[in-house]
C-alpha cells in the first residue's frame, strides 16, 4: 500500500517568501562562482603567456558579454559574502528574530532577507563606479 | 538527491467543481487536494463554491464541506483550539493549523488547501506521519537520569525551568518539518526542526543527566548539520515558536564542547 501512495506537492505549492530565495540564490552564486575561477585560472595563464593570450583575455572581459559576466561575478561574490556574513551570525546564535514569546503573540514573517540582498546590490554597483572612475581617471 | 518536481503519479490533475448552493450569500472558492487509495489514480484539485457566512476558520469552511458539500472529502481533526495539531496542512501556501487559521487572515481570492507538502498521503488531507514519530522516538525524548531520584520528585530552579520556554509548547504538528526544504530532500537522513526541537528540549532541562550522551548522538553531518537555516520552520509554526533558534542553539553547544 505504503509504495502505491503519493507524495504530496512541495516546492510547486510553497509559498516563496525572501529566506527561500535567499538560500536558493547563495547555492546558485555558489556554483557560479566556481565557474568564475575558470575565468581567473585563464585570466593568469594569459598573463603569464603575455602578447596574443593576454590581449585575447582582455577583449573578452572587455566585451559586452565580458562585462556583463564580470558584473554577475562581483555581485555573486558579495552576496555570498553577505550572506555568509548573516549564516555566521546565525550560527553565533543571533539573528533569528523576535524571542519566542514575543513571536506567540504575534507570529509571523520575519527576515533580514532584503537587507542582504540590497546591501549586495549596493555594494556591486560601488565596486563598478569605483572600477569605472578609476578607469577614467587613468585614461585621462 | 533533490528531487523538485514530483513523481509521474503524484501529479495533481484538474478536478471536480462543486458549484454553490443558489441563496449563497458569501461565495469564496476553495481548492482542495483530494487522493483516494480505493480508486487510486493520479491526485486531483476539486474547487468548491463554498458560503462562508458563520464561517470564522479554515477548519470551520472544511468541516462545513464534509458536512453539506461533500462527505467523502477526508481530514483530521480534533481539539479545534490549536493544542492538538491534529488539522496540520498547507493553506494558502503555508504550512498551519486550519483551525487557528481566521479566513480573515488570508489575501482575498481562491484559496488553496494541500496536505503537509512531501509527505506520503494516506487521503486527501492525511499524510502518513509514521516516519515523522519514528525520528521523534530515536531522540528519546523523556527524561533519563543516572542518579538516584530520593524521595521526592526532581526539582527544578525557576531560572532552569524558564530554558524550557518557547520549547515545552511544542504540539508535533509537523507544520515546520514538512515546510523545510532540507527534510524535503532528506527526510530519511535529517532530522527536521520538529524533532531537533524536542531534542533540544531534553538537553537543555537541567534535570537530564544524559546530555552528553544526546549532543554526541546528534553530532552527525545530516541529522543536525542538514540545517542550512532557510527559516521556513520558524516563519511557519502555527504556535510561534522557533525551532532554527533551538537548532542554532544545539551546534553551539556542539561548538562549545569541542573548543
Amino acid at each position: 500500500m505504503s509504495n502505491t501512495r503519493p507524495l504530496s506537492p512541495h516546492l510547486g505549492i510553497y509559498r516563496w517568501r525572501i529566506n527561500m530565495l535567499q538560500s536558493t540564490l547563495h547555492r546558485l552564486t555558489g556554483l557560479f562562482l566556481c565557474v568564475g575561477t575558470l575565468l581567473l585560472a585563464w585570466g593568469l595563464i594569459a598573463a603569464a603567456s603575455g602578447g596574443t593570450p593576454w590581449n585575447a583575455f582582455t577583449a573578452f572581459c572587455g566585451s559586452w558579454i565580458g562585462l556583463v559576466l564580470l558584473f554577475l561575478w562581483s555581485w555573486s561574490l558579495l552576496f555570498h559574502l553577505c550572506n555568509g556574513i548573516q549564516h555566521l551570525l546565525r550560527d553565533m546564535g543571533r539573528n533569528f528574530g523576535p524571542p519566542t514569546r514575543d513571536r506567540a503573540h504575534n507570529p509571523g514573517y520575519w527576515s533580514t532577507g532584503w537587507l542582504v540582498i540590497g546591501a549586495s546590490v549596493v555594494l556591486a554597483l560601488l565596486v563598478w563606479v569605483i572600477l569605472f572612475m578609476h578607469v577614467a581617471g587613468g585614461a585621462a | 538527491m533533490a528531487e523538485f518536481t514530483l513523481p509521474k503519479m503524484s501529479k495533481v490533475q484538474k478536478g471536480k467543481r462543486f458549484a454553490a448552493k443558489p441563496g449563497a450569500k458569501q461565495v469564496r472558492n476553495f481548492k482542495v487536494y483530494r487522493w483516494d487509495p480505493d480508486t487510486g489514480g493520479n491526485p486531483r484539485l476539486d474547487t468548491y463554491e463554498v458560503d462562508v457566512s458563520g464561517c470564522a476558520m479554515v477548519l470551520d469552511v472544511l468541516l462545513k464541506i464534509k458536512n453539506e458539500i461533500d462527505p467523502t472529502l477526508t481530514l483530521r481533526r480534533s481539539c479545534r483550539e490549536g493544542v492538538c495539531g491534529s488539522c496540520a496542512m498547507n493553506i494558502d501556501g503555508e504550512n498551519t493549523l486550519a483551525c487557528i487559521k481566521g479566513l480573515d487572515e488570508l489575501p482575498a481570492g481562491d484559496v488553496s488547501i494541500y496536505p503537509l507538502p512531501h509527505m506520503p498521503v494516506v487521503k486527501d488531507l492525511v499524510p502518513d506521519l509514521t516516519h515523522f514519530y519514528a525520528q521523534y522516538a530515536s531522540i528519546k525524548p523523556w527524561l533519563q537520569t543516572e542518579s538516584s531520584p530520593g524521595s521526592r520528585e526532581r526539582l527544578q530552579s525557576p531560572e532552569d525551568r524558564k530554558h524550557l520556554d518557547g520549547l515545552y509548547e511544542c504540539i508535533l504538528c509537523a507544520c515546520c518539518s514538512t515546510s523545510c526544504p532540507s527534510y524535503w530532500w532528506n527526510p530519511d537522513r535529517f532530522l527536521g526542526p520538529a524533532i531537533l526541537l524536542q531534542a533540544y528540549r531534553w538537553i537543555i532541562d537541567s534535570r537530564d543527566e544524559a546530555t552528553g550522551e544526546r549532543l554526541d548522538d546528534l553530532d552527525d553531518p545530516f541529522k543536525l548539520y542538514r540545517c542550512h537555516t532557510i527559516m521556513n520552520c520558524t516563519n511557519t509554526c502555527p504556535k510561534g515558536l522557533n525551532p532554527a533558534r533551538a537548532i542554532g542553539e544545539i551546534k553551539q553547544l556542539l561548538v562549545n564542547r569541542t573548543v
